[in-house]
């Protein structure tokens, strides 16, 4: 890389909203040929939303892209890949029942006369492109049954027979073991050298720092800075990576902490998580922080009985007990509150009633129907306690703001009485004043005695809500920090892997 | 026993030892395989019990059975590779046969003319079927569960109630069914020329492969710019066409062709396809294997009927052959997939 060439790439105040919900706010990001280029950021920075606006899944609201000077439009994905620009996302997106070859050149095969598929041509150039790539892959097995690593390596091959100059990877050492990242890496300064500008996602400082020659960091959607590797420290980038401000957020009452209502030995769920240890006193909330995929959201899926666990215990009032289905872990009082509200969480053509009388419609029906008058007292009681703003509980629920759909779900949960509240992002994706009132009724909710689990990547609102916060690294508990030890920079280095112990 | 205990390979030294590709490609020949073993097993164990299915007459019989189905059953198969399902052909060929004999019953258009109105008439209806899916974007089972209804209510509205007779029809027209090539009676040849040149398309065209691509995983064949809907609707028109074929062919080998004429045959053709271990969701399976499952079938239920069992047991066993074929498929499957994720990551 030098620094009279022109960027290949050019990104200037692209911006992008989601909703009620500020992705990107004036990125610029330049690329050059031949330089592999990190992006890092916290959960939710918009590192994903800026890989999908250069795979020409979603278009900027504002701002314009530059390829080698002209400016373009990424209409799709087709339009994207056929200028040059190929996007690996995290899940590799091939055909499972085609072969190998057919997968690098599909839509493209090489044909003999007649239109007839070259099938002798297309394994050989398949095999020349692996060949180049120094990667042994047989190319006429099926692409289902190969590793998410040798799949990687097929969308690599799939990028340079489309002769890409931009390869743009979205975390793509995630679920790599050791060896399957330093071969990706391997190939990843191989394409630098045959002058492919290489942009990258990635949480892990030690790979970034190992194999990056510039670094740009995202917070909040904004770029923060883009430096060169040498001119800064793993340090200096979580630095930049967190920082938010503390403001507009409701701190945490004073609640008087009891005796202790779950407690966690040892807790292993294979590849996913291991050797989780915790307790939660009542009136406590513990706050579980980590980058996506850490394992945070696998453990609250455990606890309630949706997962299993391969090993260690699980005990509710200092007893050990066995979760087998989420209905186990209702009985013992432990609700679960997703993060994806639409998806788990509420029935969006259901009433506001209909919603928190779900879990225990049983009790409220007589011979088998549901009497109406109790369901709306009881929903009503809700509605006023937890200020859900809407005309009334027969109202459905899919017309209501993102934070008053997740009060519905909370205080559907509330409604069966639970001991132990095992939130998961409860205020992602709301606007900031319903922010706050979540963040209140969190408050409230551990000062009348819930134990409660905060999952979250914001820290700030960790900061503002836990009383103590267990941070996870790949699925082990990397740091535990009492609310006096707290601050971001520490929760974000344990979650980086750059702990202190 | 003194002799030396040699371990059994197991199936993943095996595929070690003969390579994890030949393993992979012998796997995906062994459901053909599988249904070519079954179907002689059918035969040798009928003809044990009942020298008479051991005829040739009994055989043609047999392919003569199915060579009308097969015709669908290629059709069929192009559509259910895009993951998709054509519920109406049924339907399809009951209208093309009854409007091709009333053609040629009540006007004069002659026989050849009378190929071609059904054939053009198979194409438009598989185009609506498909304008119904990718335009007005229905699920391809509901679609053409309405179109099922709605082209059988045609053939009750043109047909009224009347019937085509063998002695409306042309002798010309009469004599395609009974006639032979070479020996080889011309509705099997049909069937076999037309099953064969479908294969070799889908395998070696393009538009063959793509029509793999959409079925394995539509959200890729999108990103990589695959015009899915045209080739989903292209393939409800193939499958139109040749419905249409077959119902051109069928008042020729019945004879008589009345408005119930091959109701009931979608689900033949589907069990057909899904025996013959095409993926009912897509993306893989062949023509070849498809066809073959028809033969299967109606091989049992000519051996059912030569045994001289009632039809209740020859309906039992038809859908116990069904879930058998489709419950082993998954078996195979899922097993040699576990074995390829061990050897593939070494």
């Amino acid at each position: 890389m030098t620094a009279d060439t022109a960027p290949v790439l050019e990104l200037n105040g692209i911006s992008k909203r989601f909703g009620a919900v500020q992705a990107l706010t004036n990125v610029d990001l330049n690329l050059f040929a031949g330089e592999v280029h990190a992006l890092v950021g916290e959960n939710g920075a918009g590192k994903s939303t800026l890989v999908k606006i250069l795979a020409g899944v979603h278009q900027p609201d504002a701002g314009r892209i530059r390829l080698n000077g002209n400016d373009l439009v990424l209409s799709g994905p087709a339009a994207a890949r056929n200028l040059g620009i190929a996007v690996i996302h995290q899940q590799p997106n091939l055909f499972p029942d085609l072969d190998v070859a057919e997968n690098v050149f599909v839509g493209r095969l090489p044909r003999s006369r007649f239109g007839r598929v070259d099938w002798r041509e297309l394994r050989r150039r398949a095999d020349g492109i692996f060949a180049s790539l120094g990667v042994k892959q047989r190319v006429s097995v099926p692409v289902r049954g190969l590793s998410v690593a040798d799949q990687q390596m097929v969308e690599i091959a799939k990028a340079l027979s489309l002769d890409a100059r931009v390869l743009v990877m979205d975390e793509p050492t995630a679920s790599l073991s050791t060896n399957e990242v330093e071969r990706l890496f391997t190939i990843m300064r191989q394409l630098r050298q045959r002058g492919v500008a290489v942009l990258f996602v990635d949480h892990r400082m030690d790979e970034v720092f190992e194999i990056s020659d510039r670094i740009s960091v995202l917070r909040d959607g904004r770029h923060v800075i883009t430096s060169p590797v040498s001119e800064l420290t793993p340090a200096d980038a979580i630095r930049h990576m967190v920082g938010r401000q503390l403001d507009s957020l409701f701190p945490k009452e004073e609640a008087s902490i009891g005796d202790v209502a779950l407690e966690v030995r040892g807790l292993t769920r294979r590849g996913v998580f291991s050797d989780v240890s915790f307790q939660v006193r009542r009136g406590e909330i513990l706050g579980l922080a980590g980058l996506v995929g850490a394992g945070r959201t696998e453990i609250a899926r455990v606890l309630f009985g949706i997962d299993h666990a391969d090993g260690g215990e699980v005990l509710v009032s200092g007893r050990p007990v066995a979760i087998e289905r989420p209905a186990d872990a209702m009985r013992l009082g432990i609700v679960y509150v997703p993060e994806d509200r639409h998806e788990h969480g509420l029935v969006l053509d259901f009433s506001i009633a209909a919603n928190i009388s779900l879990p225990i419609v049983a009790k409220l029906s007589r011979f088998l129907v549901v009497d109406q008058s109790r369901e709306e007292a009881l929903a009503d009681a809700y509605r006023k306690q937890l200020q859900i703003r809407a005309m009334s509980v027969e109202q459905s629920a899919s017309g209501l703001s993102g934070g008053n759909q997740q009060k519905v779900v909370i205080a559907k949960w509330l409604a069966t009485s639970p001991k132990v509240l095992l939130l998961d992002e409860p205020t992602h994706g709301i606007d900031i004043g319903a922010k706050a009132e979540v963040h209140r009724l969190i408050s409230q909710l551990a000062v009348r005695g819930l134990a409660i689990v905060l999952i979250s990547s914001e820290l700030p609102e960790l900061l503002g809500m836990a009383d103590r916060v267990l941070v996870l690294h790949e699925g082990r508990v990397a740091a535990d920090f009492g609310r006096a030890e707290l601050s971001q920079e520490r929760i974000m280095a344990a979650a980086t892997g750059q702990g202190e112990r | 026993m003194s002799v030396r205990a040699v371990d059994a390979p197991t199936t993943s030294t095996l595929a070690r030892r003969i390579g994890l590709e030949r393993t992979v490609t012998l796997v995906a020949r062994l459901r053909e395989v599988g249904i070519l073993l079954v179907l002689l097993a059918t035969v040798v164990v009928v003809g044990i019990q009942a020298p008479l299915f051991f005829s040739v007459s009994n055989f043609e019989q047999i392919l003569l059975n199915v060579s009308l189905i097969a015709i669908v059953v290629v059709g069929q198969t192009t559509v259910v590779l895009t993951r998709n399902v054509d519920l109406s052909v049924g339907s399809v060929v009951g209208l093309v046969a009854f409007a091709t004999g009333d053609l040629l019953k009540e006007h004069s258009l002659g026989v050849a003319g009378a190929i071609a109105v059904g054939c053009v008439l198979g194409i438009g209806l598989g185009a609506l079927n498909g304008l119904i899916i990718t335009v007005g974007r229905v699920p391809a089972i509901v679609a053409t569960l309405g179109t099922l209804y709605v082209y059988r209510g045609i053939d009750f509205l043109i047909a009224g109630g009347k019937q085509v007779s063998a002695i409306d029809l042309p002798r010309s027209y009469l004599g395609i069914a009974s006639s032979s090539v070479a020996g080889i009676p011309t509705l099997i040849l049909a069937a076999a020329v037309i099953a064969l040149v479908a294969a070799y398309l889908l395998r070696n065209s393009g538009i063959g492969r793509q029509l793999y691509a959409i079925g394995s995983n539509p959200a890729a064949a999108e990103v990589v710019g695959i015009p899915s809907q045209r080739l989903i609707f292209g393939s409800f028109v193939v499958c139109g066409l040749l419905a249409g074929v077959a119902g051109v062919l069928w008042g020729s080998r019945f004879g008589s062709v009345n408005a119930l004429a091959a109701s009931g045959l979608e689900l033949q053709v589907i069990a057909a396809v899904v025996v013959g271990g095409v993926n009912i969701f897509g993306g893989s399976g062949t023509v070849i294997g498809a066809v073959l499952g028809a033969v299967l079938l109606a091989t049992i239920q000519n051996a059912l009927l030569i045994l001289h069992l009632s039809e209740f047991w020859l309906l039992a066993i038809d859908g116990a052959v069904i879930l058998l074929a489709v419950t082993a498929d998954a078996a195979i499957r899922g097993y040699f997939q576990r074995i390829l994720m061990r050897t593939g990551r070494r």
